[in-house]
């Protein structure tokens, strides 16, 4: 089987984050990965103990989506979402971002790509924040404390991924 | 300066283009302003100013030889700015290898929904 592209990310001037990876399926497959809620619950949570409790996506332009993640250790909270400003499944979803405990100042748009060559779907995701600050407070956010998770477990994390 | 600021000085540093291809420059030996300012055709007071904040941002360092003042690249907070998005690209792969085992899933599904009945099978 062909080497799948792991996660590539990059800074991209002042306001931006670009976030590249592949998947071994095709896009459409992809697009109902990332866009329907009990296929979304399977995926977008963690480290533990985080695990994402409430997935409610209404995929319409103008539609709001809307997650809450838990802390099944101890019970805390932190809950996101957003509009949908563009959906032209399954190539390109533009959508707002805003955290409910504004842990980065203002709101980001979110503009996802997907692209399919012989079965594997290439994701890119450009995320734009409002200011540099607040892209660089996401960047730096799994190393501060009360982003949510701590530098520890990030760090024992990254070992096991390389290990 | 705390770690945290450090990093938002390297960031501001590197959120220039200019900045960037000076350094990308530096990455292959020292340069004076001179050559640089001919190398990206800007006038050495520009070239300067980039440098000063590169400097402050501990990104470049300084020193006479001879008549020339050469630049040097300093490449520790560099390393630094790439752990921090490296934490961050951890942090998400963990959640697309999740996504990796339900995509995996879902095609054999898909496969099996596309699969034709078996002959015999196929009445109608």
């Amino acid at each position: 089987m062909k080497q799948l592209k792991g996660l590539a990310l990059a800074a991209r001037g002042e306001l931006e984050i670009v976030m590249t990876r592949e998947f071994a399926a095709p896009r459409r497959t992809v697009f109902r990965a990332l866009t329907t809620p009990e296929l979304v619950k399977r995926w977008l949570y963690g480290p533990d103990p985080w695990m994402l409790a409430v997935c409610e996506i209404d995929l319409r332009v103008g539609g709001r989506y809307r997650y809450v993640w838990k802390n099944r250790t101890d019970g805390s909270e932190m809950g996101a979402g957003g509009v949908f400003r563009e959906i032209a499944a399954p190539e390109r979803l533009v959508q707002t971002e805003r955290f409910d405990d504004a842990w980065y100042p203002g709101e980001s748009l979110i503009t996802t790509v997907l692209t399919e060559h012989a079965g594997t779907t290439t994701f890119t995701a450009t995320l734009r924040y409002e200011s540099r600050q607040a892209r660089d407070t996401v960047l730096k956010s799994p190393m501060e404390e009360g982003a949510g998770q701590s530098y520890e477990r990030l760090a024992q994390l990254v070992t096991s991924l390389e290990a | 300066m705390t770690s945290t600021q450090r990093l938002d000085t390297t960031f501001g540093a590197l959120a220039d283009p200019t900045r960037r291809a000076i350094l990308s420059r530096l990455t292959s030996g020292e340069a004076s302003v001179m050559e640089l300012s001919r190398r990206f055709a800007i006038s050495q007071p520009a070239i300067s100013k980039h440098l000063r904040v590169l400097e402050r941002a501990g990104l470049v360092s300084r020193r006479r030889a001879a008549q020339r003042r050469l630049c040097r690249l300093e490449p520790r907070p560099l390393a630094e700015a790439d752990r921090w998005l490296e934490t961050y690209r951890a942090f998400w792969e963990a959640r697309f290898r999740k996504l990796d085992t339900l995509l995996d899933e879902l095609t054999a599904q898909e496969r099996a929904r596309r699969r034709p009945r078996r002959a015999g099978g196929g009445h109608r």
